[in-house]
């Protein structure tokens, strides 16, 4: 019996019924940027930095279904320029002053800008106020930084169990929100080892006293690229998921 | 008693009253503010302890819909409309004249408690403006001396109930009347009809209509349906042993009208409901839906009662309800639910998801909603000319209804028309009408422009008045805005631009920051500090936005600003500086901060931009 294939690029893919395009190009060794996107949960779909053209539309790859025959163009010219322009987007959007950020060399924004050629942040700054919760005491979390992935709010609700967070308010407004009657972590039950605490792709969810330990310089995208770095991770995961 | 304990009460009975379902969620948060004017904190975290929800999912979704406040609106709230046409009728001096007379700021509540105003997305009234709400119900005509009216009731603290009912008074304005607003459905008629035929035939009829979904879209009718009746396709997208005619399916009536310069749903509710209701229950019978749901948006509150009455009185006509009219297995109810000021809930996965209790963010597709709509279950969503139009047909047949119209639009459509012209209201017009001969019967003169379609649709200018309406050139949900030579266009695109900027769920990038961006740079343009390079960018953002978003919404936001650049460039280079660039932020509004602190406002406190 011959699998399903689809194209990406023009190189041949095979997929199992039920996967995303996502999922089949990780699984084939292809990368496709992303940022909401962890194969570890559900996928989400909105950051859009997997945008691939899928027989001509637009498609979020980490959502849409592969197909039999379908043409995907992933690596071109005109689609990096529109996921450089999400990256500079998130920039501004929030307040990243990376040299001063624990996460820096860690970070997946500043990582998949690095990949996307980003080499400035084109549009006026937003400088958003919005609250610093440091009331945890082994957790920080910095607003300034979130890019509204809702990892954090897939792995307390699926892998933890404890809904802690959620993100809230709407539009230019939207914001990460905290389940607990004072809306500060400290009243949650919220634990420095919860899975929720790990996945943050940026800076944002911090665990505290746990500054620097590895200095810049040789930090994971200091050693390798983005793309080369989610393939290893994320490769295992799917092909565990799919068999 | 004190306080806590009696609103712990009231907030109880009103989560019982809505049998304590959290997909109830809205409606039990719009009664909540009801009773005490906001949704405080305390009130959010005891309505999520008697539902035994997260405070999350209470205050993400307080956080979400405009209607609903954290903090006290006053006792009497005023909310005005800020659809282009209420400005162009001077909504924004009537807003200015009313906090004069009131002495009280826009976005602010009066120190007493009694009054707040502030502004809102068009209100659906635009053909009777300036508009807005108070308490949430609809008021038409704000004149000056309206408001003089106003403004002592308030003061004189007199209740709503007792103020003069012509305030109040929602005229129809219906001016051109074709074939379904000519020919009124009796009720029971098409259903009666329905019943005495089998299915297939029935379907028959709306297929050969080629009837297309009157939201804007034009998805056609039937096939929707008929996906919904057969269920999904394949075991993948149904639920696992379930077959498919075991599931239970719903169908929508989206009267979410949230499109600026649209009001013929309105219309249609206000005046004849009962033909949109019978619409949805022939859809009812032939995809085997029990349950259906009229998704209303909050600005028409004031019909929410009357439209109770109707559907009470088809219960008791056997029109509703149980074995209907005596057809065994016929069982098939409506439930109304109101929404909260958010026009993404327009978008019918949005609709889905408001339904069920949630912030209103569209899902990702596939699956669609016919296979996987409430509750994961297939669900027909349509708009209310739909379902008004399909219960015509049902009577009168297909090709009654396909004798007009074109090739790939049959039928007529129902246009919204208001701005710079004599005779605003709804006209009904057979498809391919020419836009020049709506502007003549509307009473245009000295036109600039038209806006086909609302903000997400299209600028046309003068010269292009021999288009036609209909899919083959201008697909339309019905807003038709006219523009005369006095406006201005940069101004126009600016209005609509803020207005998806404000709309905008926050979901995706793009559209979260990309409409957030475009309102800023077109504000820097308009206000005269533009340069030459803003242009490009403008443009360049706009077609980013377009194919970057998640939903309609994104993919149409940069619509009037690519639309307008695209026909008018010299106006939008006449309003630029001569330089070739320009901070994009405000230097000298930058210092205010450091002026207040020092309590300095001298000459040499400012900083000139030129
Ligand atoms: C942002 C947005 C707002 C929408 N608002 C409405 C609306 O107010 N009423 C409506 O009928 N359709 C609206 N739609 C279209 C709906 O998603 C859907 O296509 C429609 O309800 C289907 O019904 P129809 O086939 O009868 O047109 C909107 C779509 C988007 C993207
Ligand atoms: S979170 Fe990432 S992008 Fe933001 S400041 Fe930190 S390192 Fe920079
Ligand atoms: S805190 Fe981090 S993980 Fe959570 S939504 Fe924000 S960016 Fe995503
Ligand atoms: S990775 Fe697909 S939308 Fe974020
Ligand atoms: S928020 Fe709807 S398109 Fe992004």
């Amino acid at each position: 019996m011959t699998r399903p294939t689809f194209q990406i690029d023009g190189k041949p893919v095979t997929f199992t019924e039920g996967q995303t395009i996502m999922e089949a190009a990780t699984a084939a060794g292809v990368y496709i940027p992303h940022l909401c996107h962890n194969p570890e949960f559900e996928p989400h779909g909105s950051c859009k930095l997997c945008t691939v053209k899928v027989n001509g539309r637009n498609c979020s790859a980490c959502t849409f279904p592969a197909a039999d025959g379908q043409e995907v163009l992933n690596d071109t010219a005109e689609l990096n320029e529109l996921r450089r322009t999400i990256t500079q987007m998130l920039f501004v959007e929030g307040n990243h002053l990376c040299p001063s950020c624990e996460k820096s060399g860690n970070c997946q924004l500043q990582a998949a800008a690095y990949f996307l050629g980003m080499t400035d942040a084109h549009f006026p700054f937003f400088y958003p106020r919005r609250e610093l919760d440091a009331s945890h005491p082994d957790i920080l979390l910095d607003r300034d930084r979130c890019i509204f992935c809702a990892l954090c709010v897939r792995a307390s609700r699926d892998v933890d169990g404890k809904n802690v967070f959620a993100i809230g308010g709407r539009g230019i407004d939207s914001r990460l929100i905290v389940n607990s009657p004072s809306g500060r972590l400290a009243d949650t039950p919220i634990a420095a080892t919860d899975k929720a605490t790990r996945v943050c792709p940026v800076g944002a969810i911090l665990i505290k006293r746990h500054g620097f330990e590895v200095p810049i310089g040789e930090r994971v995208y200091d050693r390798h690229t983005i793309a080369e770095e989610s393939l290893e991770r994320e490769e295992p995961i799917v092909e565990a998921r799919h068999g | 008693m004190d306080r806590h304990e009696y609103e712990h009460r009231i907030i109880n009975r009103i989560v019982e009253n809505h049998g304590r379902d959290t997909r109830q969620l809205l409606s039990i948060l719009r009664e909540v503010q009801r009773e005490f004017r906001h949704v405080s904190p305390e009130a959010q975290q005891k309505v999520a302890q008697s539902l035994g929800v997260c405070i999350t999912q209470v205050s993400a979704v307080v956080g979400f819909y405009s209607f609903l406040s954290t903090v006290p609106l006053g006792k009497f709230d005023i909310r005005i409309s800020d659809s282009i046409t209420d400005h162009m009728l001077g909504s924004r001096e009537v807003a200015a004249g009313l906090c004069r007379k009131l002495g009280i700021q826009p976005g602010e509540s009066r120190q007493d408690g009694r009054v707040s105003l502030s502004f809102t997305s068009c209100t659906g009234l635009c053909d009777q403006g300036p508009a807005g709400l108070i308490n949430g119900y609809a008021i038409p005509r704000l004149t000056e001396d309206r408001t003089d009216e106003i403004a002592r009731l308030i003061n004189d603290d007199i209740p709503l109930g007792e103020w003069p009912e012509e305030f109040f008074a929602i005229k129809e304005n219906i001016r051109l009347a074709d074939r379904l607003l000519g020919n009124p459905v009796r009720p029971g008629e098409a259903l009666e009809r329905t019943v005495a035929l089998d299915r297939e035939t029935m379907f028959g009829e709306i297929e050969t209509s080629q009837l297309r979904g009157r939201g804007g879209a034009g998805f056609n009718t039937a096939w929707k349906w008929r996906f919904c009746y057969e269920g999904p396709e394949t075991a993948a997208v149904c639920p696992p042993g379930q077959p498919a005619a075991g599931i239970e399916r719903y169908v929508v009536c989206n009267a979410d009208e949230g499109e600026p310069g649209t009001f013929k749903d309105r219309v249609l509710l206000q005046s004849c409901a009962d033909q949109v209701f019978e619409g949805m229950t022939v859809c009812a019978y032939l995809v085997g839906a029990k349950q259906g749901f009229l998704y209303l948006r909050g600005e028409y509150l004031y019909l929410h009662d009357q439209l109770e009455a109707v559907l009470a009185t088809r219960r008791r006509r056997g029109l509703l309800g149980k074995t209907i009219l005596g057809s065994e297995g016929f069982d098939f109810d409506i439930e109304i639910r109101l929404g909260a000021g958010a026009y993404i809930c327009g978008e019918e996965s949005a609709l889905i998801e408001s339904l069920e209790g949630n912030r209103g963010v569209p899902r990702n597709r596939p699956p669609y909603p016919v296979t996987h709509g409430y509750l994961g279950k297939p669900t027909v969503v349509n708009n209310v000319e739909t379902f008004f139009a399909a219960a015509a047909i049902a009577v009168h047949g297909g090709e009654w209804f396909a004798e007009v119209g074109t090739e790939k639009s049959k039928g007529t459509k129902l246009l919204s028309i208001c701005g710079d012209c004599a005779r605003p209201g709804i006209y009904e017009y057979p498809f391919g009408v020419t836009i020049r001969q709506v502007l003549e019967d509307c009473g245009a003169a000295d036109v600039l422009g038209v806006q086909i379609g609302g903000p997400s649709g299209t600028f046309l200018s003068d010269k292009e008045c021999d288009r036609k309406l209909a899919y083959e050139d201008l697909a339309t949900g019905g807003s038709f805005i006219v523009f005369d030579r006095t406006r201005d266009v940069i101004g126009i695109a600016r209005n609509f631009t803020h207005f998806f900027a404000h709309e905008s769920c926050g979901f995706c990038t793009p559209c979260r920051v990309g409409t957030a961006l475009l309102k800023n740079l077109l504000d820097k343009i308009a206000e005269g500090h533009g340069a030459t390079g803003d242009l490009a960018e403008l443009s360049r953002l706009g077609r980013f936005v377009r194919s970057a978003s998640h939903c309609g919404l994104g993919q149409t936001a940069a619509n009037p600003i690519l639309s307008t650049l695209e026909r008018y460039p010299e106006i939008y280079q006449a309003r630029l500086k001569t330089i070739d660039f320009e901070p994009g932020f405000d230097l000298d509004g930058a210092l205010a901060t450091a002026r207040r602190l020092s309590g300095r406002d001298d000459a040499d406190a400012h900083l000139s931009q030129s």
